[in-house]
């Protein structure tokens, strides 16, 4: 059970309950989106295991942004790259459950509490340790382009591109492709 | 728009096709897609209601157009259509970037195919700074002031990205402060408006 394609790989299922835990922690600590808490995944699936290496990491990131529908699919490769497809089922339900029920429980009762000042302390008090969490991931994410010259460029580009531009970011992916498989990246 | 212009999903199925098709709209954006589908297009829900749910959605931990789909889902079919809609946002780009993924860990020897996912990486690490860029003017208007937001920022960026300092630490002490200073600062408010 443990060998083949539909097995654990090489993981214990002890170890994917763990993975299972820590993305359902990660849930609900996201505020803003799972991307938010990348840099806190890179560093237990990276780091603190060595299920996969800093490049794995990154490219999930990449192809899940480069494909269409929402960013937080990188979570369903992360899983797929740990242990295949029960990596995949550990890494979704630990990210999904807990965040949707605590959603649906609190959008039903808070429908007509918008106003108050619990709700209103919430994404005042919150709004900067979003845009913090942001910060570290992109940072996090920049580190394998260390010392490639083309990548490095890259980053800052990208940035101007977005701000200044109304394009889809979209082309900025296609430059990076093209970019990169010209060799300077 | 008059309110009776507006119209509503007949069935979990239509739910699930419609979210399926805006989902596979969105490249690095799903929302603005979902207000142009939803609003505009399907007039599935008013202007000022996809303001709503998206503030709570905002607020709540989890990507903002799951939340925005759970919620949606909800109010016209309960959990099953929560699950309706989620599924429909889910499914389809799954498929497709495990397809992706698989033709890149086949060809992930080829130099080519390594130095495009690196450039792409790079990309990928400009937009979520950009994100964090565009999101930062915001604060601006944040009652707790400029000078408190930023100190918040700073921190947490180089507790996590930095000092690499696990998330659920940094989260409960630096966002109870946070939320402390915004309770302070917003109670004073109401008690006296000036």
């Amino acid at each position: 059970m443990s060998d083949g394609f539909f097995g654990t790989h090489g993981l214990g299922w002890l170890d994917l309950m763990q993975l299972t835990g820590h993305f359902a922690l990660l849930s609900l600590l996201a505020v803003g989106g799972a991307i938010t808490s990348a840099s806190d995944m890179q560093r237990y699936l990276v780091g603190e295991r060595g299920w996969i290496d800093a490049l794995q990491f990154n490219a999930s990131v990449a192809i899940a942004q480069a494909a269409p529908g929402p960013n937080i699919l990188f979570v369903a490769l992360l899983g797929w790259s740990v242990a295949g497809p029960l990596g995949l089922l550990a890494t979704m339900a630990g990210i999904m459950v807990p965040s949707s029920v605590l959603t649906l429980v609190v959008s039903r009762y808070g429908r007509t509490r918008q106003d108050t000042l619990p709700v209103r302390a919430f994404s005042v008090g919150l709004a900067p340790l979003t845009i913090g969490l942001l910060l570290a991931t992109g940072w996090v994410l920049a580190q394998p382009s260390r010392g490639h010259w083309g990548a490095m460029l890259l980053v800052p580009v990208t940035i101007v591109f977005m701000l200044r531009t109304a394009r889809s970011p979209l082309w900025m992916i296609a430059l990076g492709a093209v970019v990169g498989a010209l060799g300077y990246a | 728009m008059k309110p009776d212009a507006l119209q509503a999903p007949h069935s979990t199925g239509e739910l699930f096709g419609a979210f399926t098709r805006l989902a596979l709209q969105g490249f690095g954006g799903v929302l603005a897609v979902a207000q142009r589908e939803l609003v505009e297009r399907l007039r599935w829900m008013s202007q000022e209601e996809f303001v709503e749910l998206l503030s709570i959605s905002q607020v709540m931990p989890g990507p903002n157009i799951i939340n925005l789909a759970l919620i949606f889902g909800d109010r016209h079919f309960g959990w099953r259509g929560s699950l309706a809609a989620v599924a429909g946002l889910l499914a389809v780009p799954l498929a497709i970037v495990l397809v992706l993924a698989a033709l890149y860990a086949h060809y992930s020897a080829v130099p080519q195919v390594a130095g495009a996912l690196r450039g792409m990486g790079a990309v990928a690490a400009g937009l979520v700074l950009s994100t964090a860029f565009r999101l930062a003017g915001t604060l601006r208007r944040n009652a707790m002031g400029l000078g408190v937001c930023s100190a918040i920022v700073a921190a947490t960026a180089l507790a996590i990205g930095w000092l690499r300092w696990p998330l659920v630490w940094v989260v409960l002490g630096l966002g109870a402060l946070g939320y402390a200073l915004a309770w302070r600062v917003l109670s004073t408010q109401q008690a006296q408006p000036r």
